[in-house]
Order: structure tokens, then sequence, then C-alpha cells
């Protein structure tokens, strides 16, 4: 134990440093998430068959892009997104290289569930908004997110857990991370008690993250009470 | 004040299998509801009473025929004049169509945020509407018209189903427009609460040059209120009728009473 513990020491500023790493993919790829996703996400739910401001054609491209970037396995879209991620951001390697497949995949998941999330706001509100003489603009800002806004918020913390699980092989192209950690140590060099350690944290971290996100939700939803 | 010129509305119903299927919805209506005029709407379910509503507010668009309003062809506007039109015209809806998470005030101030800045929109006076506070006030000044100022800071799950259908009234009413519509107004609610509502609407058109126009398969509510009802069958009119005023109601203090003296032989 008191080895194990020495160990751990030294390791120390490795793991607060992957840590940071993780945080910094998983910050890149959730503000993605929001400033690209949601936008995305509310273009398919008004532009669907059926929807507020149908636009066939505009459905068919976001609808096909989401399809298309949820499809590639992982891995693969990472490799072959190396040619862009290299045009973007001037690299293909490290942590900030990693954060571009990685945002893209946050991006196509918050679109789905925000689309999806939208769905469930009642017709009546959407209804509602176009008596009131609402801008296509106002129905999203003032109605329709508002009234989606636990939904949201709980589709949010699913693409951040979902993020963390991608974020563990970002190692390939040298984003690091404590995933990226846990494979080196513990499957690399055998120190499987190290490898424990890290996954532990991680569950941690993930059980956090959705306690907050459903207090966070419950907090803001007044559907029922 | 809205005038309906030969109306017809047909829908195309779009299958699952993507055939589309022609229904007509209003046979070649006609008439004239006049200012500050309660007028009612009456038909059974499918007789396309809720249509003929909703293209007062140009949520509808007339296949042919045109529909009037203070003399404007709604048909003839463009996207934006028609949401400005709508901003002049309040809606009433039968599940009230109350946003959840936004307090009643919020809820009923919600209109004026959305017109704030809008040029053509009936404005409450310019040191009015720049202040601040102003659209709260507004909401609990109309929110103490309906004898709902105590619940300003609730939730709409929190009231009961007459409750919420008076602020939904408020907030129909916040913008003072000159025409209120009401979808099955009291259609969700059992008689207390409908005689709360309609009692509403009535102080409504007594203290507000309001035109209100009552959809309803209720003939009892109708009569109740209106001063003219148009009887629709099948998307056709089959007649408007001036209402004769019923005898004065009993009232009853509460729901045992009233049941009493009805289930004894009674008129409700």
């Amino acid at each position: 134990m008191n080895e194990f513990g020495e160990r751990l020491a030294q390791y120390r500023e490795e793991i607060i440093t992957s840590i940071l790493e993780t945080g910094a993919m998983l910050g890149w790829s959730l503000l993605a998430a929001v400033l690209i996703g949601l936008p995305v996400g509310t273009g398919m739910y008004l532009a669907r068959r059926g929807g507020p401001k149908e636009r066939g054609w505009l459905y068919a491209g976001l609808n096909g892009f989401v399809n298309v970037v949820r499809s590639v396995p992982f891995l693969l879209f990472v490799v072959a997104l190396i040619p862009f991620t290299r045009w973007a951001v001037g690299t293909s390697f490290g942590t900030t290289a990693a954060a571009v497949p990685l945002s893209f995949v946050a991006i196509a998941l918050y679109a789905r569930w925000a689309e999806q999330t939208l769905v469930e706001v009642p017709q009546a509100t959407v209804e509602l908004a176009d008596s009131l003489g609402a801008s296509t603009w106002q129905l999203v800002t003032r109605f329709l997110y508002p009234e989606a806004r636990s939904g949201l918020v709980l589709s949010l913390t699913t693409v951040t857990i979902s993020m963390i699980s991608y974020s563990t092989i970002m190692g390939v192209v040298g984003g690091g991370g404590v995933g990226d950690f846990a494979i080196r140590y513990g499957y690399q060099r055998y120190e499987y008690d190290i490898m424990y350690v890290t996954i532990a944290v991680i569950v941690v971290l993930v059980m956090l993250i959705q306690a907050f996100g459903t207090r966070l939700s419950m907090a803001l939803d007044h559907r029922s009470r | 004040m809205i005038e309906f010129d030969q109306v017809n509305k047909t829908f195309t119903q779009r299958s699952a299998t993507g055939r589309g299927k022609t229904v007509q919805a209003l046979h070649d209506i006609s008439l004239s509801i006049d200012e500050a005029e309660i007028f009612g709407v009456v038909g059974e379910s499918g007789s396309g009473k809720s249509t003929l509503l909703r293209l007062i507010n140009a949520l509808e668009a007339p296949s042919s025929g045109v529909v009037r309003v203070n003399g404007v062809d709604l048909a003839a506007l463009r996207p934006a004049e028609k949401r400005l039109q709508r901003r002049r015209i309040g809606m009433i809806f039968q599940q009230f169509n109350l946003l959840a998470n936004k307090t009643v005030a919020a809820n009923v101030a919600l209109p004026l945020s959305l017109h704030r800045g809008m040029p053509g929109t009936k404005s409450r006076g310019a040191a009015e509407t720049k202040g601040r506070g102003a659209p709260r006030e507004r909401a609990l000044e109309m929110l103490d018209f309906v004898n709902m100022g105590a619940h300003a800071a609730k939730h709409p799950a929190q009231l009961s189903g007459g409750e919420k259908q008076r602020v939904a009234i408020a907030r129909a009413l916040v913008n003072e427009p000159d025409i209120l519509l009401c979808d099955e107004p009291t259609s969700s609610l059992d008689s207390q609460h409908t005689d709360e509502v309609m009692a509403t609407l009535l102080r409504v058109r007594q203290e507000m040059d309001t035109s209100i126009v009552v959809v309803s398969h209720e003939l009892e509510v109708i009569r109740g209120a209106c001063d003219r009802a148009a009887i629709l069958e099948s998307g056709r009119l089959t007649g408007v009728v001036d209402i004769a005023a019923p005898e004065a109601r009993e009232r009853f203090n509460s729901y045992s009473e009233r049941a009493r003296r009805y289930l004894e032989g009674g008129q409700e």
C-alpha cells in the first residue's frame, strides 16, 4: 500500500495534467455542442416535415450531416478528419487537435438530442406563439427554449458524459487526458492499480456530472408544480 | 369589424403514404361581426368552427373568398404585417396554453415583451413602455382585472383550470386588442369554473371596447354570454340568430348547493 501511495504521489502531476487535458477537450466540445449543435438541432426541429417552418432541403442537409457524423466509427472519424483538423487548427496532434473531431461528434449528438427534446414541447406552445404574432426567432427564444429547458439540460448532461467516453481514445492523436493516462500505465506498463484508480476517478466524475445535471434540470422544470 | 365574404377553406390531409386527400372545412361562409359585440359560433366537433376562428387572426388562410378585419384583407398582408395584425387580436384556447415554466405574471407580460419596440402596435405611451418595470406593472394590472392578482408569483401547474383560463384572458388582453377570440374557452372546465370564466368575459365587454368571438359546442355558454350566434353544420353556415336573454340564472356559492338544487329538479 505504501509503495502504491508513493507511485501515486509520483504520478500526481501527470494525473493533474491529464485531468486538465480532459477538461479542455470536454470544454471545447461542449462549447461547440451549445453554440453549433443547439442551433442545428433547432433548425432540424423547425424545418422537419410538419414543423413550424417546413423546409425539406434544409432538413435533409442537417439531418444528413448528423447521421454521417454519428455513423462513422469514432476512431476512423478521428483519422479521416486529420486533414481538416490540420487545416482548422494548424496541427493534427495534441489536445487542441483532439478537440476538433470531438466537437464534431458533440455537435451531432446534441443536435439530435435538442431536436428530440423540442419535438416534445406541446404543439399548443407553437400555436400560442403564432397567435401572439411571434417571429421565428421569438418562437425559439421566448417559447420553445424556456419550455424545453429542463430537457435541454438533461440531454447536454448525457452528451457531456458521452464526450468523456469519446475523449478517452484521443491518445491516438496525442490528445492526452485521463483515458490516455489509464491506457498508458494500465495497459502498456501493467500498472493495473493505477488504471483502476483512474477508472474510479472517471466514474466519480460521471456521477457528479449526472447529479448536477439532474438537479439543475429539476430546478428549471415547473411543469408539474 | 370582421367580415367573411364567400369564404371557402379546404385542407389537404397527408396520409402516411404521402397521398393527399382534400377535405372541405368551410363552404361559402359570409357573415359580419360588429364592434363590441359578443358573437358566438356553435356547431358539433368537426363542423369547422375552430377553422372559422383561426381565419380571423390569419392562423389559417382562406382557400377562396376574403376575410377582412377592420377593412384589411388578411390574405394580402406580408408575413411581418400579418404578425402585427395578430398582435391586435387576443386569443384564448381550450387548453389555456400557458407556458409551464413561466410564472403567472411572466405569462401575462409575455405579449408585451414580444411587441416592445415594434412599430404599429398599440402603444401604452412612450413613458410607460420605456420603463423596465412597465410590462410587469401592466401584467399585474390585468391580473387584478381577472381577480388573479394574488397568484402572480405562482406557476400554472399550481392553478385550477378556471384560474388558468382567467390568466390566459389577462394575457390575451394585456395589449388592449380590438378583438378577443375564444376557442372552446370553457370546454375543459367544470360548471363552477365555466361561470367564473364567462363572468370575466362579460366584464371584458363591459369595461373594454373589445369584440369577442366565442366558439363553443356548449349551447348554454353561448346563450349565457353572446348577443348573436352563427350555427355551423358540416362547414356550412345554417343561420345567424339573435340570442334571447335567458332567464336570470340562480347563482350558487358552492358546487354542493348547485348540485342539490339541480338534482332536486330545479334549473342548473
